[in-house]
């Protein structure tokens, strides 16, 4: 039987680890390829970097980056941020990355998703939706809608159709991030994950909020999600990656407990 | 002692210097090459891939890649499949409609599932049982667990040359092989401590069973 992932999100700015409160202040905790080494040892399942680099001429930094956790860190390696073609993809692909998150630039160009499901394969395109809640519309009428430049930009497009969009287009995967819950550590959005899995058929990773172990135990049960996505629990010492995986384990989720 | 080597395949089929540095790891020096003719002198060979069954072929047959990877297989040198390389070993692939290598008899077929729950690809970590011994299976331990990717699984004719299973719905083979030849539909490069294992497992391997 397959098991959930359990994938820790690390923010680098500059070739440096940061993490994001509700995407506005930014701070750095430290070495990005140290913590990649850490988190694997201890039985994380799978890696996301996240390159919130502002000036494109420091975007080479994170080609480094990706090239020396690959020679160390031997689970699946997911790189996203500020990608707008299928040359973008293609570096980081050679520098490591197995899988390519794309975001921002998909909303704004669709096609994208199709370009970089060609050149690298379907499996390796992951859709990032950054995620509001909003009152049911006529355009909206899930109720949540997709917001870009780090939860800025509504964008006037329903999540929902989105996703079905984003699959159709040949996204291998998706990460629903709730930007509500997003730094919160009150919980993922089960509502919303639950939403979206169900009408994909492709995995789904659950992303923003989680705060204590059961919120993971919450997100891949009763929120359907294939995999949760964690950033500040983890990196602030407050839990290991083991801890929360013998947690899910003996919760009745089915994860990798042997590495 | 000789530093061990081995050549991996580069037919335009993704990420092979995945494959190249977990090789490196456990100290097995992996070159990766489009050449027939280096392939031919290797003294193993890996044949990865990930990517479309049609494409892949094309690419293989286009080399004459196709040719020379049977010759090696027939003089004895030991030769691992990863994934999509396992797949294109078999006849033929539903993925495409594609005649393949042909070097285990048996096809390819697309995962279908009733339940909308149940996603496709398969991706991810999965308990990988061996069911007939190996020397590049050893060690593998129950709930050992293994990185997968692919909405298509491997269905060998012959049950002899299946050596592992995976539970996805219902059991499929993810390992294969017949005497020098060894595949596995997972990727070990990707799979932690028990992939490099068995690497490692492979880079010590005289190609017999």
């Amino acid at each position: 039987m397959l098991s959930k992932r359990l994938i820790a999100c690390l923010d680098v700015r500059d070739g440096k680890l940061a993490k994001s409160i509700r995407f506005v202040d930014t701070r750095d905790i430290g070495d990005p390829v140290e913590k990649a080494r850490e988190y694997y040892l201890d039985g994380l399942d799978e890696l996301v970097f996240y390159d919130i680099t502002a000036s494109s001429d420091k975007r080479n930094i994170m080609l480094d980056v990706v090239e020396a956790v690959a020679e160390q860190v031997f689970i699946p390696l997911s790189v996203g941020g500020g990608i707008r073609s299928v040359a973008d993809a293609t570096d980081l692909r050679l520098a490591g990355a197995e899988k390519i998150n794309v975001n921002s630039a998909a909303v704004q160009r669709p096609a994208l998703i199709s370009e970089c499901a060609e050149a690298i394969g379907s499996q390796n395109i992951v859709l990032s939706m950054d995620i509001r809640a909003v009152d049911v519309s006529e355009t909206c009428q899930s109720g949540y809608q997709i917001v870009i430049n780090g939860g800025r930009t509504p964008m006037g497009l329903d999540a929902l159709a989105w996703a079905l969009q984003g699959e159709r287009l040949g996204a291998g995967e998706l990460v629903i991030n709730s930007i509500d819950a997003d730094g919160t550590q009150k919980g993922y959005e089960l509502k919303l994950t639950a939403m979206l899995a169900e009408a994909v058929r492709i995995p789904v990773i659950a992303s923003g909020g989680a705060g204590t172990p059961d919120h993971l135990v919450d997100v891949l049960t009763q929120g359907k999600a294939d995999a949760a996505l964690v950033a500040s629990m983890v990196h602030y010492g407050a839990y290991t990656i083991s801890e929360l995986k013998q947690h899910l384990h003996a919760h009745g989720v089915k994860m990798r407990m042997s590495w | 002692m000789n530093q061990r080597t081995a050549v991996i395949i580069d037919y335009d089929a993704g990420n092979l210097k995945s494959v190249q540095r977990a090789c490196a790891e456990v100290g097995l020096s992996a070159s990766i090459s489009a050449d027939p003719e280096v392939v031919r002198r290797a003294e193993r060979v890996i044949f990865p891939g990930v990517g479309a069954a049609g494409s892949a072929m094309r690419s293989m047959t286009r080399a004459g890649m196709g040719e020379a990877l049977k010759e090696v297989i027939r003089s004895g040198v030991p030769v691992l499949g990863i994934c999509l390389g396992l797949q294109i070993s078999l006849d033929y692939s539903e993925e495409d409609d594609q005649a393949t290598l042909g070097l285990l008899p048996g096809r390819v077929v697309r995962f279908r599932f009733d339940k909308p729950e149940l996603k496709i690809p398969h991706m991810g970590w999965n308990e990988v049982r061996v069911t007939k011994p190996h020397p590049i299976l050893e060690g593998i331990e129950p709930g050992d667990e293994f990185y997968f990717v692919h909405g298509y699984y491997p269905e060998p004719e012959q049950t002899g040359q299946v050596y592992a299973l995976t539970e996805y719905e219902s059991d499929f083979a993810s390992a294969v092989g017949q005497d020098n030849y060894f595949a596995t539909q997972f990727h070990p490069e990707k799979s932690g401590r028990v992939g490099l294992r068995l690497l490692s497992a492979f880079s010590e391997w005289n190609g017999r069973c």
